[in-house]
């Protein structure tokens, strides 16, 4: 195909990266050293309350935003701040304090580090749950009668299909104050259980939506894989005296190991946005993830304002985390890549 | 695997069966335990005891229950309603569909079904089923408590419909376009083995795994700010892309392209690609080739994507919530204002009711897609 061909197939699909993501990173990364104010004017303001026989006045200086005359908007000043919105999401000197005295613990009652803390725990722990219970269903299903495995499917497609902040919002109305699930706990083990009053037992259900959610994908990515396993291997395995755990563990395991990666990597990458579970479980107060801190910065607070040089910088913090994500994988294909060249 | 080196001891089997029903029942039982709760009065869908928030003793005594007669003849209803859909309905979306427009036919289809299948059910049926409890002496006593006043309160009084068709409007434009732009780029893709390929795709691998927070970071303060930004260029008509559904769409159908392009490429790459140069033989160019040759037999790989398409732009929360304001948001993020003034136990299954609503179109597209979201999920892990 001529560069020009390939041009105009590929031009709209690209124009629209470039426009829609690479354009946005620049600007993120140019918005993270630059903070942008409303002008403040320190004006004189006479007050004056009806009172007997003379009104009593008092006057006081008020700091007011500067009203544009034409726009009628209020206008902003953009200043060159260097690293400062960095140091305001990192909270650096609050580390270095709690290092020095030796209260290890308190670093992670700023909202970066928690963050941090909770999204690499999140993808450390649901990590290893996803690809073991995956792998349990689809050898479970490949053993079940080949009637069944239409239905089975359609069950456990439900949870993998499900608008995740639906999907967490249905186990929270389990578990909340009085729900059902709770309930139960609290008869079978005669004492008061509330599940989101203290963070540990919030993450413990967030693991558990996390696997619920992504073990139905890599279950159908192992069930296709477990139907070209070679017969020829396994059977000689058998002869061989292997038994059945070790016919997994040095055939079938083996086999799917290509697939095993790939849902690994699919995995880190959509376990390291973790956000709608924040949402759903409504835990910002406990447990907040990296994604979430960006987004809180980015919805207006209380007075419409929106903190988006803190959260530029709290989404290029993000991004190294990425980049760490994705070297390895990326010098993996890129050999591969020159490999299949030669 | 009948050999009998391979046949299995019993307590194998049992313990894998075994698990297999326990996975599905752990799959199943928080979407159905929230369809169960939406129909209920509030105080049996936060009972203590799960027999009361199924059965519903206080809503049976409010006077919102089926009988035995009703549940019969709705399970009947719906029996038939279903397998007319899946023997007849084809038959007569064939038959009336203009030829060669048979998606816009199966659209058109559906959504009268869907009338007509709501019109019955929820309209005529219970009328019906009125009189007839009331001759039928103690079959029409209710026993079941049940109600849908909930679902009338969200989709009523609180306007949920809007934000179905907000939905529906982002969804639908995400899908078309990114799939128009998608098909292209991925045949492109597939054809060429040039490094340039090669690194436009590794660009967008790089650009699937960023953050959507990072993106909106870079969207936001341009989005607000751009009708002073456009000006020069547009002059007085230039947009405040803040709030509007087309910015949003454009949004996610370009955080959708790497994973659409990706996709779309491995099942252009199943297609030999003899049969279009056999057409460049015969004297088309690369577009005739595409459109005459490709676009007939790419449609299963076009549809798995589309669906995939649809999951995104239907699913989002992070994009809308912050790109649309409240007069245009969609469905996902209008259920989080239920959060706020969730302070009564009404309140919450009035939530439940939404979350439900918005599982069901869910629930639809795996009943007849499945098969192409299995193919669909397969065909990534195996080229990717």
């Amino acid at each position: 195909m001529k560069f020009k061909t390939f041009f105009w197939f590929v031009g709209p699909s690209v124009f629209m990266m470039l426009l829609f993501i690479a354009a946005p990173l620049v600007s993120v990364f140019i918005q993270s050293f630059q903070v942008t104010q409303p002008i403040m004017q320190q004006i004189e303001v006479e007050t004056c309350t009806p009172g007997f026989l003379t009104q009593t006045c008092t006057t006081e200086v008020k700091t007011v935003p500067v009203i544009d005359e034409v726009t009628g908007k209020t206008q902003t000043t953009t200043e060159w701040v260097g690293l400062q919105s960095y140091r305001n999401v990192l909270q650096m000197d609050k580390v270095w304090a709690a290092l020095g005295s030796g209260n290890w613990g308190d670093i992670l009652q700023i909202d970066f580090w928690k963050a941090l803390r909770f999204t690499l725990s999140f993808t450390l722990f649901t990590l290893p749950l996803v690809i073991g219970v995956g792998l349990l269903i689809a050898l479970a299903v490949n053993n079940a009668a080949r009637s069944l495995r239409g239905p089975v499917i359609f069950i456990s497609l439900l949870p993998f299909i499900i608008t995740p902040v639906i999907g967490s919002l249905s186990i929270y109305w389990l578990f909340v104050g009085d729900g059902i699930l709770t309930a139960t706990l609290e008869r079978w083990t005669g004492q008061d259980i509330a599940m989101f009053a203290q963070s540990w037992t919030i993450e413990m259900l967030m693991y558990f939506y996390r696997v619920w959610h992504v073990a139905p994908f890599a279950f159908v990515i192992f069930y296709a894989g477990l139907q070209t396993v070679n017969m020829d291997t396994l059977e000689s395995a058998i002869i061989d005296g292997a038994n059945r755990f070790e016919r997994l563990r040095y055939v079938i395991v083996p086999h799917l190991m290509p697939l095993i990666i790939f849902i690994a990597l699919i995995h880190l990458m959509d376990c390291y946005r973790v956000f709608e579970e924040i949402v759903g479980f409504r835990s910002q107060a406990h447990v907040i993830s990296l994604q979430w801190l960006t987004f809180d910065f980015l919805t207006p607070d209380d007075a419409g304002n929106r903190a988006i040089s803190r959260a530029s910088a709290s989404a290029m913090l993000t991004m190294i985390g990425i980049v760490v994500l994705l070297v390895l994988p990326l010098r993996r294909t890129w050999r591969d890549h020159k490999g299949g060249a030669h | 695997m009948s050999s009998k080196a391979t046949a299995q001891p019993l307590s194998l089997k049992i313990a894998s069966g075994a698990f297999l029903a326990f996975w599905c029942v752990l799959a199943a039982f928080p979407i159905v335990w929230i369809a169960v709760m939406s129909v209920k009065s509030p105080r049996d869908a936060f009972a203590a005891s799960a027999w009361d928030v199924i059965t519903g003793p206080a809503t049976r005594a409010a006077g919102n229950g089926l009988s035995v007669l009703d549940i019969i003849v709705g399970l009947a209803f719906l029996y038939f309603a279903i397998r007319w859909a899946f023997t007849r309905l084809p038959g007569l979306v064939a038959r009336f569909a203009p030829p060669g427009l048979i998606v816009l036919g199966w659209l058109v289809g559906a959504a009268a079904y869907g009338l007509v299948f709501v019109l019955l059910f929820f309209g005529v049926l219970p009328a019906v089923m009125d009189v007839i409890n009331g001759i039928a002496g103690p079959l029409g006593t209710p026993v079941l408590g049940l109600t849908t006043e909930h679902y009338v309160a969200v989709w009523g009084e609180n306007q949920f419909y809007r934000n179905f068709m907000n939905s529906m409007i982002v969804t639908a434009g995400v899908v078309t376009i990114s799939l128009t732009v998608g098909t292209l780029a991925g045949y492109g893709l597939a054809r060429s083995g040039s490094n340039l390929a090669f690194w436009l795709l590794i660009l967008a691998l790089v650009f699937r795994a960023l953050p959507h927070s990072v993106l909106v970071a870079g969207y936001l303060p341009w989005f607000i700010n751009s009708a002073e930004i456009l000006r020069p260029i547009f002059g007085e008509l230039s947009p405040t892309l803040y709030g509007q559904p087309w910015a949003v769409i454009a949004v996610l159908v370009s955080i959708n392209q790497p994973f659409t392009i990706w996709m779309l490429r491995s099942f252009f790459q199943n297609i030999p690609a003899e049969l279009d140069e056999a057409a460049r033989v015969d004297g088309c160019s690369h577009f005739q080739a595409f459109r005459r040759v490709i676009m007939p037999v790419m449609w299963p790989g076009v549809i798995t994507t589309g669906l995939f398409s649809f999951l995104l732009g239907y699913n989002d929360f992070l994009v809308t919530s912050l790109l649309l304001d409240a007069q245009n948001q969609t469905m996902v993020p209008a259920i989080a204002g239920y959060f706020n003034r969730e302070t009564t136990t009404t309140d919450q299954v009035e939530a439940v009711a939404a979350a439900v609503s918005i599982t069901a179109p869910l629930f639809l597209l795996v009943m007849v897609f499945q098969r192409q979201i299995v193919s669909g999920l397969t065909a990534g892990a195996v080229k990717g």
